[in-house]
């Protein structure tokens, strides 16, 4: 019983800051419900017994991309009126599209019969992850390496001042 | 113990809200906040179906990682475009971008 009021408490403010990310019209306010939202999916993460990818999502999530975005929301905010349309005149058929994709998923979710495993945990997640990412998944692994390598060279040369 | 379904309807809601975040937006720091809403349903339903599918392979939880690290790259090239942007035409609204529309 109490993992079930957890998983609604937690699942609320995952969905309550989602919502105020995508409603709010100051987007300062947009970014700092982002961190919100993030912590709540953490706490579904532990609920979910994944607390190593609890933490790296409060690390990376909340600590880098979150930070980062209110940085260029401080760089980039007197330009956006907060009296502005903060949503283009399209705004109702997006939710028109993304009520209409909620209503499938549901659909689709409660029809399909999920093969739930009882097995329980193994008792060594991490050690397992660690020694698929230099086993099983190597290539993609280093690959990922790669990809952040150009990221972080292309942004600081997309943003570079000429 | 949580059914399953419950954890695949709350991504479902968090990429469909991510969704409408990435469509109804003018401002592109908000296309990009909704993007990674949409990219978090998605490793909550991998963590999800890896907990309850098959908890010995940990290939749901290996993913994640990746995404979550590709998600990182993503930002760090979305904001530096913003900026870049924003330096160039002094805006970053998406509907007056358009200098490469048909």
């Amino acid at each position: 019983m109490a993992l079930q009021i957890a998983f609604v408490i937690f699942s609320l403010i995952a969905l309550i800051g989602a919502f105020l990310v995508v409603t709010t019209r100051r987007l300062f306010h947009s970014a700092l419900a982002l961190v919100l939202s993030f912590v709540g999916v953490a706490g579904l993460y532990i609920l979910l017994e994944a607390e190593f990818l609890a933490a790296l999502q409060i690390l990376i999530y909340v600590g880098a991309i979150a930070i980062l975005i209110i940085f260029a929301v401080i760089v980039t905010r007197h330009l956006m009126d907060p009296k502005a349309r903060a949503f283009n005149e399209q705004w109702w058929r997006a939710a028109l599209v993304a009520a209409g994709l909620f209503l499938i998923l549901v659909f689709t979710i409660a029809k399909v019969p999920w093969p739930v495993s009882e097995a329980p945990l193994p008792t060594n997640v991490i050690f397992s992850m660690g020694s698929s990412f230099v086993g099983t998944y190597l290539v993609p692994f280093e690959v990922i390496s790669v990809l952040l390598m150009v990221a972080l060279v292309g942004a600081i040369i997309i943003a570079r001042e000429r | 113990m949580i059914p399953l379904v419950w954890y695949l309807i709350v991504a479902a809601a968090l990429f469909c809200i991510g969704l409408y975040g990435v469509l109804a937006r003018r401002n592109a720091i908000g296309i990009l906040m909704g993007v990674e809403l949409m990219l978090n349903a998605v490793n909550l339903n991998l963590v999800a179906f890896w907990r309850y599918v098959c908890p010995t392979n940990v290939a749901g939880l290996v993913f994640a990682v990746f995404v979550i690290a590709v998600a990182a790259a993503e930002v760090a090239v979305g904001l530096a475009l913003i900026v870049a942007i924003y330096r160039s035409r002094d805006t970053v609204n998406v509907e007056e971008v358009d200098l490469m529309r048909w």
